[in-house]
């Protein structure tokens, strides 16, 4: 049986961070909770400017991820140890610190003010975006009034709910691979659907489908509707070659195609890219005075934990100079 | 063959080294063990042989009904994490806590040591004025990282109100409880079986379902 124990020495590190208060002006506020927000609010904590963070949860997609190989200093580390370990380095300090509250719109100024969906609204001279990116979805009828009833975007998570079930996941990169034979280990069949002629996966991923004698690849098919009541029963996908379309029957769909950047409160604050990324230059400044932006929401061309957290460094350490310099 | 690895046992060890307060473990099971029993009868005689401030006690399901029906217990395998006077906290678990749920495992056990977090004063104000009879149950999967925090918070809760019962339960033993509640989705939280949500949520989250009830 397997243990993973990844909780931080149960006596060690101390607690010092303070509830964010909507009354203190910071001079940087962070918005997000993952590998660049917390370097972030590291870096401007050792700067000793006046901090504060706010974001739905802690860790973002690294928490997703079981395996972590190439962040420098472990050779292999779970995800979520790695951000307890995050964690527990930025809340040694007595900064403003939300979690669980998500920003819904930012008002520019002089002094910036966030509005949360708690109903506060707080404040800070600079802000760093560090939202991260979410799961994307696919948008067809049925997946939001199926989500959790057969309806996921977790594999790891939920694959042994649906053991001896005939599930579909849906996409051709790595997650739709690894999610594929995560599956493939308890499902009665899984059959991944593709929108193009082929995966785009890591071929070393890819080989490791031949190992499972359940899983099949329709290519070229798209989801066009996913049904059921109170649960998944069957989806409709589409041969994009000849238009025709049939229905499947499962009980699962597991939605793995790409992600999309967080940027739904950032509407008409700042200039976005064509993929509705924030246009940064490499100081970490966005389109406006006082507004930085750091990580996988960003226009930064790669997205890794190591190059995020290396992006939330020189967000905070710009967003520093700016508010020394207004100082002055 | 021992449940717990060396290297397991010593990341346990320590850990469970600085607990505050003796606590105590009732585990429930029967004579004839299943698969599932006995996986946690084994678990739970290990690990309680980690730390000397740990005691269990293991009752029959089917001979010490009273007690079992004292604590609410209707089925099993079942622990509950308790101060050394058995007092019931309503902190349990049905079926073994592996996984990712040894976390969850440590930490009830740390709380009701008295080496827990504190809960923010108002919090603490909203529980304690709850005046049903509320039971939270947490169904889990031991490969979902997410499922530990939904536990533990339900758990906290349960800490502060004795009215307050709080579950985890593994999904696979109980496979027709999980399909009783449609659950395909987890950390899927049923309270009272009437109000349900998906997620690890913050305390206010389960709040705002208990209060609804």
């Amino acid at each position: 049986m397997e243990f993973n124990i990844n909780l931080p020495g149960l006596a060690e590190g101390e607690h010092r961070a303070n509830p964010l208060n909507p009354h203190e002006i910071y001079d940087v506020l962070i918005i997000g909770g993952g590998p660049s927000a917390l370097t972030a609010a590291v870096y401007c904590m050792r700067k000793g400017v006046h901090t504060g963070l706010v974001s739905a949860d802690i860790g973002g997609q690294v928490a997703d991820t079981s395996s972590v190989e190439n962040y420098m200093g472990y050779m292999h580390i779970e995800g979520i140890q790695l951000v307890d370990k995050f964690r527990e380095q930025v809340q040694q300090f007595e900064m403003g610190f939300l979690q669980g509250v998500k920003a819904t719109s930012v008002e520019y100024g002089t002094i910036n003010k966030v509005t949360c969906e708690d109903g506060n609204v707080y404040q800070g001279k600079t802000l760093i975006l560090a939202t991260g990116n979410r799961w994307k979805t696919l948008d067809v009828p049925g997946e939001k009034e199926l989500k959790g009833k057969g309806v996921a975007y977790c594999a790891i998570c939920d694959a042994p709910l649906f053991a001896q079930k005939d599930v579909i996941v849906v996409g051709g990169g790595n997650s739709a691979v690894e999610a594929a034979i995560d599956l493939a280990k308890s499902a009665r069949t899984v059959t991944m659907v593709q929108f193009l002629e082929e995966l785009t996966a890591d071929k070393i991923l890819a080989e490791n489908l031949n190992d499972y004698s359940n899983i099949s690849i329709l290519y070229s098919h798209q989801v066009t509707e996913i049904m059921g009541n109170n649960s998944v029963e069957g989806v409709t996908v589409q041969n994009r070659a000849d238009g025709s379309s049939r229905n499947i029957q499962v009980q699962g769909v597991f939605i793995e195609i790409g992600l999309a950047p967080n940027t739904d409160p950032f509407k008409g604050l700042v200039d976005l890219n064509e993929h509705g990324e924030i246009m940064i230059d490499c100081n970490c400044r966005t389109s406006r005075p006082g507004i930085f932006a750091a990580g996988d929401v960003t226009s930064v061309p790669y997205k890794q934990i190591i190059i995020a957290a290396g992006e939330g460094a020189k967000a905070a350490l710009s967003a520093c100079d700016f508010v020394l310099m207004e100082q002055k | 063959m021992p449940i717990f690895d060396d290297n397991v046992k010593k990341q346990l060890s320590d850990l469970l080294s600085n607990l505050k307060n003796p606590v105590k473990v009732l585990f429930f099971t029967q004579e004839f063990e299943c698969p599932a029993c006995s996986d946690n009868h084994e678990f739970i005689n290990e690990f309680s042989s980690l730390s000397d401030k740990i005691t269990l006690e293991v009752y029959d399901f089917v001979k010490d009904r009273d007690t079992a029906d004292k604590y609410g217990i209707d089925k099993i395998p079942a622990m509950l994490v308790t101060d050394d006077t058995g007092t019931d906290t309503g902190i349990r678990f049905f079926g073994v806590p592996g996984g990712y749920e040894i976390n969850s495992f440590l930490t009830a056990i740390n709380d009701v040591s008295g080496s827990g977090e504190e809960l923010p004063g108002d919090m603490v104000e909203r529980i304690k004025k709850i005046d049903k009879d509320v039971r939270i149950e947490v169904f889990i999967t031991l490969t979902c990282p997410y499922c530990p925090q939904a536990v533990a918070t339900a758990h906290r809760i349960a800490l502060e109100n004795p009215k307050i019962k709080a579950d985890m339960v593994e999904s696979s033993t109980f496979q027709h409880l999980a399909i009783k509640y449609n659950v395909s989705s987890v950390p899927k939280i049923v309270i009272n079986e009437t109000r349900e949500f998906v997620g690890a949520q913050p305390v206010s989250a389960f709040l705002e379902q208990i209060e609804k009830l």
